[in-house]
């Protein structure tokens, strides 16, 4: 479970990115964020990942608040939250397979389990055959494909997908959300931040809406209106 | 743990070998830094050793009237000795003086012709003085000309203290010497500092580029240590490398000058110098490339780490 607790997040010099967020995120759902470029999603995922503090309120994951937790708490947080973004974030130097092992690898994982995982979940997303090039070597959709499956490889609660298709081609596009949905479907939290009208009105899941740092809607079934 | 270990000395090597050129720079620049040390090394070591031959050519030697019996030249032999400033002094007879003038001259027939002429001994018995520290020779000399250095009935013993007359040389000399020791530490110590600063850049430099990599690696909740490892571990291998090549070079540099050197510099041979003392240069170098390298592999990492 994901509660921010009435969070505001001013930056210095007095701009304000989020004002007073309150909502709950339950297991198993699919939670769309979506507003406009501004509007304060990527401060949100910020928050949650403990890069950003808020200036007010609190953010809780299960039971503990994520900006109060230690070192290694907050560790351990992260390798429960799979994490997906626009830009990537892939390591050029690390082959596909590479990439994704490094997440289990700084997991603690041992070497059986990742020579088996691996492949599998490459698989997943349909990337077996391009296990062994680098990413300068993958096209923008194949690339997002191998964030996912990193995302997902150490099995985390949550799944956060930051304006994951904002660099693809609609084809592509699909192809991103459909894998989401099947994240999704086999009973991963997924919280994913767009502007994409498209993506939220085929998904006809939870749409939350935030317009200029503020939350204006929050719809069980919802469309993108703005 | 150890699979934490092993992971950490295997991508520390898949990066050291995939960003190459990077670490080629590091290397080199470990390498010059580490050679600056050596040359200071064997700066201080060469001046340190002519100056310690000069200064063991000074002596003050004490010549005696021919009437002087031995058992009086014996006895301020031993009050000598039993001066704290002395280290050591030599008894050299007339017969033994005959000795040494005839070997120094084996190859002047005129000289020793014109010695066997006077038929006699010419020579005077003297007593060779060695201070423990330079400085003390004025007391010494002091010393000999005072009233203790008379013989018994109060006529003197001695012909001349031949001190003051190397003094001066021996002064300048030694002033020489230590201002080029002196010179030549400022000047390595300002190469040293210099070489650091610019090691320590390019190493936070080639990490600068990672700075993508440390964020993802905290991203998938890679623990600090986990993501430094493989960097402070690139820095150990840096200072290895370093250490080995600076090796290498000096031996050639030791190889090519020594000759050079033991002719300018009374008797010191580099390249001796770098034999005899190599598994101590070995470690300074090995132990500040290493040192070298993680400090500054740590500290640039580091920087990315700091918690929001």
């Amino acid at each position: 479970m994901i509660y921010f607790d009435k969070v505001s997040k001013i930056y210095n010099g007095g701009s304000v990115a989020l004002e007073s967020i309150t909502f709950t995120a339950e297991p198993g759902e699919f939670v769309s964020i979506v507003g406009q470029s501004g509007s304060g999603k990527t401060t949100l995922v910020k928050l949650l990942l403990a890069e950003e503090r808020p200036t007010e309120g609190a953010v809780f994951f299960e039971s503990s608040n994520v900006h109060t937790l230690s070192k290694r708490g907050l560790n351990m947080l992260r390798r429960r939250i799979g994490t997906v973004f626009q830009d990537f974030r892939l390591l050029p130097q690390k082959t596909a397979y590479e990439n994704i092992a490094f997440a289990m690898e700084a997991a603690g994982r041992p070497d059986d389990e990742i020579a088996s995982d691996v492949p599998h979940v490459l698989e997943l997303v349909d990337l077996g055959d391009k296990m062994w090039n680098f990413p300068n070597q993958l096209s923008g959709g194949e690339k997002q494909r191998v964030a996912i499956a990193r995302a997902i490889v150490n099995q985390p609660d949550v799944v956060i997908a930051d304006e994951p298709t904002g660099n693809l081609d609609p084809v592509n596009t699909y192809e991103i959300v459909q894998i989401l949905k099947k994240i999704n479907d086999l009973g991963t939290m997924v919280i994913l931040t767009t502007h994409n009208k498209g993506v939220i009105d085929a998904l006809k899941k939870r749409v939350i809406t935030l317009e200029r740092g503020k939350m204006v809607r929050d719809d069980k079934q919802g469309k993108y209106l703005l | 743990m150890w699979i934490n270990v092993g992971r950490i000395i295997k991508s520390g090597f898949v990066s050291f070998w995939r960003n190459w050129f990077v670490s080629l720079a590091s290397l080199l620049m470990m390498t010059v830094t580490l050679s600056v040390i050596g040359a200071l090394i064997f700066l201080s070591a060469t001046l340190a050793t002519t100056l310690d031959f000069i200064r063991s050519k000074v002596d003050v030697s004490a010549y005696f009237v021919s009437s002087a019996a031995e058992s009086d030249i014996m006895a301020l032999k031993s009050s000598l000795e039993s001066l704290p400033e002395v280290l050591s002094v030599e008894y050299i007879s007339r017969d033994e003086a005959l000795k040494r003038f005839r070997e120094r001259h084996a190859n002047d027939q005129l000289t020793l012709q014109a010695l066997d002429e006077l038929g006699d001994n010419p020579l005077e018995a003297s007593l060779s003085i060695k201070a423990k520290d330079p400085s003390q020779y004025e007391n010494i000399a002091k010393f000999l000309g005072g009233s203790d250095a008379l013989g018994r009935g109060g006529t003197t013993l001695l012909d001349k203290v031949n001190y003051a007359q190397n003094k001066t040389a021996i002064d300048k000399l030694s002033k020489i010497i230590e201002a080029a020791r002196t010179f030549g530490y400022a000047l390595t110590g300002i190469l040293v500092v210099a070489s650091l600063l610019i090691t320590f850049i390019t190493i936070r430099l080639a990490i600068y580029i990672s700075k993508e990599e440390i964020a993802v690696m905290r991203l998938v909740g890679a623990s600090n240590a986990y993501i430094q490892g493989p960097f402070i571990f690139i820095g150990f291998i840096y200072g290895l490398i370093a250490a080995l090549v600076t090796m290498g070079f000096l031996y050639g540099l030791t190889v090519w000058l020594g000759p050079v050197t033991a002719r300018f510099f009374t008797g010191t041979d580099i390249l001796e110098y770098y034999l005899n003392n190599f598994g101590e240069l070995f470690l300074i170098l090995l132990s500040s490339g290493m040192l070298l390298g993680v400090a500054a592999s740590f500290w640039a990492v580091k920087r990315y780490l700091k918690e929001v």
